[in-house]
């Protein structure tokens, strides 16, 4: 009864999405606002039964309902309730049907807070909303069905993969996509701009928290699912250049492209048509990572039982959707006024560099990751494209991105003052030099490249304390009145200080982790001793112990630093019963934002085993940079000209012009 | 500022193709190796199914086993810890080279997902060679983060 009660949700909510296709559109053109004003209701409503549709797997998972095809396959009634939960999103039907529920979660977000949005413009967006919406409520009816029953009700489920019985599905996939979906505002909005042929400052005002909000889920969403990979497959890795990650860095790049041109549009009206080409470009590309994960083209870990039907469905939705709104931007941009001149040495020069840099390290990405497959459709040859492509094309086009970080927020607009911002860093560069200076001669002659990575780190960190600093007169002026200017200061100029830190320090981690890893791989028999710079690891023994629905086999280890005991540490070994699987375990032991990590091999018949045991310095700096960076995005959404849906249109510029600009 | 955009993107066009000579790994199967003449010492990923009863652990780690598509077998040496996933009779994929010997060295092992997830390029490949076995390809789902090793 649950099941069909949610398929018919579901089946009335594309019904609803279809009305919002149309009617609003038709109202819009003949300027009825009663027509344009149905796209609210329905929007809500749609959200409502989507809700329910959604609630309605969950509650059949909760209770294992096994004559459901999706609950028999990804559960188990031994499953402890969070897997249970989280287990319905675990896998494809599920993982649309959360797909579908974020987009009209979103929809209904623009029909409740777009209230002073131009009634035209709420009304073109919410169609465009509703097409993407219809495009995939019918995809999961047609090809997906979460719903479906099994005639002959089986007795217990096949449980869930292993792997994923773990935290991390709670939050990375909810959260990756709530970055993914929340792009389609952002393309939503583009798309109306294009149909109205007028854009605005104030519709950048829009367009910029709903970005803003997508592009911060997608960061925490990135770094949450690199942790996961750390801790879970058990070798110590966070960031594989795997397709499926690259599908998600693509939207990232580019969003957050989009996020600075979309300053440039609102403070100085330039740029137009380029944000409406990248909010486009960065939804096509959220599109495309659903494609690339959901359709099983990839020769990656991801890939869901191949069903051609499925990829063939997506890929119609990815070309109509990609080519419908490229070929109607090539239409329609020229109608979009072009406005707002600007030196090349600018605060809008500058981010037009960082644009034109971070669009470009976004097109090695899609290179590196759709080359092989574009290969193999066309001459059948198999090939792999994997780090050493990414580190030879990526890496240098971000280091001179990370070189004019700095730079960027201390120019002013219009026509910008290098020498000055060049005498303004010169602090923070002498630092970074001296900086280099130790970690070389730290190091004794290792790598090269560290020590300058790390320099390009601090120089990009205390670029964000000078900026700062500048603009509250620190030294300059009395202390308390630095004090209040600070207090004075708008959050979107915070933001983007922590934003540009927390690059720098995810750096300093990247560099540090890559660099001065200790690993140390072997087989320990009881009481051996591996020895990791200052710290040891001692082999204590073997121990067992029955979980809900697995086995697990846990070593234990005690770690000593210079002899002295710090604690214990206990990776462990899962064997799941039901799909004959094992799972590893690592254990973890921070240090400051280094980290212990020691995950188990195989154990011999005699007694001994064979473990990873790895050193990494500094290796939290990897996530808590991503973190500030979000942290920096949540105090410039909470700005009060930013907030969600709530700017005034069209109002008169000064407000820009009495603040520092951010 | 369009000249500056256009030497940043022949910037990036020189940098994909210098990496796309250098770091590029083909895939192939061991009844390919020999038509393909792949010469020792050139990286490239070898995929299959490991033959049954030729795993043979040896000290530090240490392991050899063999690849095979139906048609030949490769012999893998490999130092290191294998995937949890790895299994005799189920299909595999390992990153190395060949010596002149005609053993192959693997850097990496990359093993099946799980009991019916298959890496997709030797599903490929035993279709073709027609040793495909039909409960290869039951559904599963698999939705982790990178790459299992």
């Amino acid at each position: 009864m649950i099941a069909e009660a949610g398929h018919y949700a579901l089946v009335l909510a594309l019904a609803l999405a279809l009305i919002q296709s149309f009617v609003p559109l038709v109202g819009a053109r003949v300027n009825d606002p009663a027509l344009m004003n149905v796209s609210r209701s329905t929007a809500i409503v749609q959200f409502a039964f989507v809700l329910f549709s959604f609630l309605a797997l969950i509650s059949l998972h909760v209770m294992s309902d096994f004559s459901v095809a999706n609950v028999y396959e990804n559960s188990h009634s031994l499953k402890p309730l969070i897997y249970k939960i989280t287990g319905v999103w675990g896998n494809h039907e599920g993982s649309m049907l959360l797909w579908v529920f974020i987009l009209a979660l979103f929809g209904a977000l623009v029909a409740i807070f777009g209230v002073n949005l131009p009634l035209s413009l709420r009304a073109h967006v919410l169609a465009v909303q509703a097409w993407i919406a219809t495009a995939f409520y019918l995809f999961i009816l047609l090809t997906s069905n979460p719903f479906l029953r099994i005639a002959n009700p089986p007795l217990e489920g096949r449980d869930l993969n292993p792997i994923l019985q773990d935290p991390g599905l709670a939050v990375h996939p909810p959260m990756l996509y709530l970055g993914y979906v929340g792009f389609s505002i952002s393309f939503s909005f583009a798309i109306a701009a294009l149909i109205e042929g007028r854009i605005d400052a104030a519709w950048a005002r829009w367009v910029r928290p709903w970005t803003l909000m997508a592009w911060i889920f997608l960061t925490l969403g990135i770094a949450m699912g690199s942790y996961w990979a750390y801790y879970e497959l058990g070798w110590g890795g966070w960031w594989f250049w795997d397709p499926v990650e690259n599908a998600s860095l693509m939207p990232w790049l580019a969003g957050t492209a989009l996020l600075h041109s979309a300053v440039v549009m609102e403070k100085r009206e330039a740029l137009k048509i380029w944000t409406v080409l990248l909010a486009i470009l960065t939804f096509s590309l959220s599109l495309l990572g659903t494609f690339l994960v959901r359709s099983g083209v990839l020769t990656s870990v991801h890939t869901f039982a191949t069903d051609p039907k499925r990829g063939v469905f997506i890929l119609m939705i990815l070309c109509i959707f990609i080519g419908g709104s490229l070929s109607f931007y090539a239409w329609r941009a020229a109608s979009l006024k072009q406005g707002g001149l600007f030196a090349p040495i600018s605060r809008e020069g500058s981010l037009v560099l960082n644009n034109l840099l971070l669009t470009t390290a976004c097109a090695t990405v899609f290179v590196g990751t759709l080359y092989p497959l574009a290969l193999e459709v066309l001459t059948g040859a198999k090939i792999s494209v994997g780090a050493p492509f990414f580190n030879l094309t990526f890496a240098p086009l971000f280091l001179p991105l990370l070189l004019a970080v700095p730079f960027g927020p201390l120019l002013a607009w219009k026509r910008g003052d290098l020498v000055g911002a060049a005498q303004r860093l010169i602090a923070a560069g002498i630092v970074a030099l001296l900086t280099i200076a130790v970690v070389w001669a730290w190091e004794k002659g290792g790598s090269a490249l560290a020590p300058l990575a790390i320099g390009l780190a601090v120089f990009v960190i205390l670029g964000s304390v000078v900026d700062i600093a500048e603009r509250v007169k620190l030294f300059r002026a009395p202390l308390n009145t630095s004090w209040s200017r600070a207090k004075g200061l708008p959050r979107s100029a915070w933001g983007t200080a922590f934003a540009h830190a927390g690059l720098g320090i995810a750096l300093i981690g990247i560099v540090c982790e890559s660099t001065w890893n200790i690993e140390h791989i072997a087989t320990m028999r009881l009481n051996d001793t591996a020895q990791l710079g200052s710290y040891s690891a001692t082999f204590d023994g073997m121990t067992s112990r029955q979980g809900p629905n697995y086995q697990e086999h846990i070593a234990t280890f005690t770690i000593r630093q210079g002899g002295v005991t710090i604690g214990n540490m206990t990776p462990s070994k899962r064997s799941f019963t039901t799909r004959g699987m094992s799972t590893t375990e690592a254990a973890l032991m921070s240090r400051g934002a280094s980290q212990i990590y020691i995950s188990l091999g195989a154990a011999n018949p005699d007694g001994s085993i064979t473990a990873r045991i790895y050193y990494k310095p500094l290796v939290l700096l990897i996530w808590f940079g991503p973190v500030l960076m979000a942290f920096g995005g949540v105090l410039s959404l909470s700005d009060r000209r930013l907030r969600v849906g709530a700017p005034k249109p069209a109002r008169p510029k000064f407000d820009g012009l009495a603040q520092p600009a951010e | 500022m369009i000249a500056g955009a256009l030497a940043v993107l022949a910037v990036a066009a020189a940098l994909v193709l210098n990496a796309m000579r250098s770091s590029i790994m083909f895939f192939t199967t061991p009844g390919k190796i020999a038509e393909q003449h792949i010469a020792p010492g050139t990286k490239f990923r070898l995929g299959g199914l490991v033959e049954k009863g030729s795993l043979v652990r040896g000290d530090q780690l240490k392991v050899r086993f063999e690849v095979t598509d139906g048609n030949a077998k490769v012999p893998v040496a490999y130092q290191g810890i294998l995937p949890d996933l790895f299994r005799e009779g189920q299909g595999v994929i390992s990153e190395g080279s060949l010596d002149t010997s005609g053993v192959f060295h693997a850097d990496t092992v990359l093993a099946k997902h799980d009991e019916t997830y298959m890496p997709k390029a030797v599903a490929d490949e035993l279709k073709k060679e027609g040793h495909w076995k039909d409960d290869y390809g039951k559904t599963s789902s698999a939705d982790t983060p990178g790459t299992v090793r």
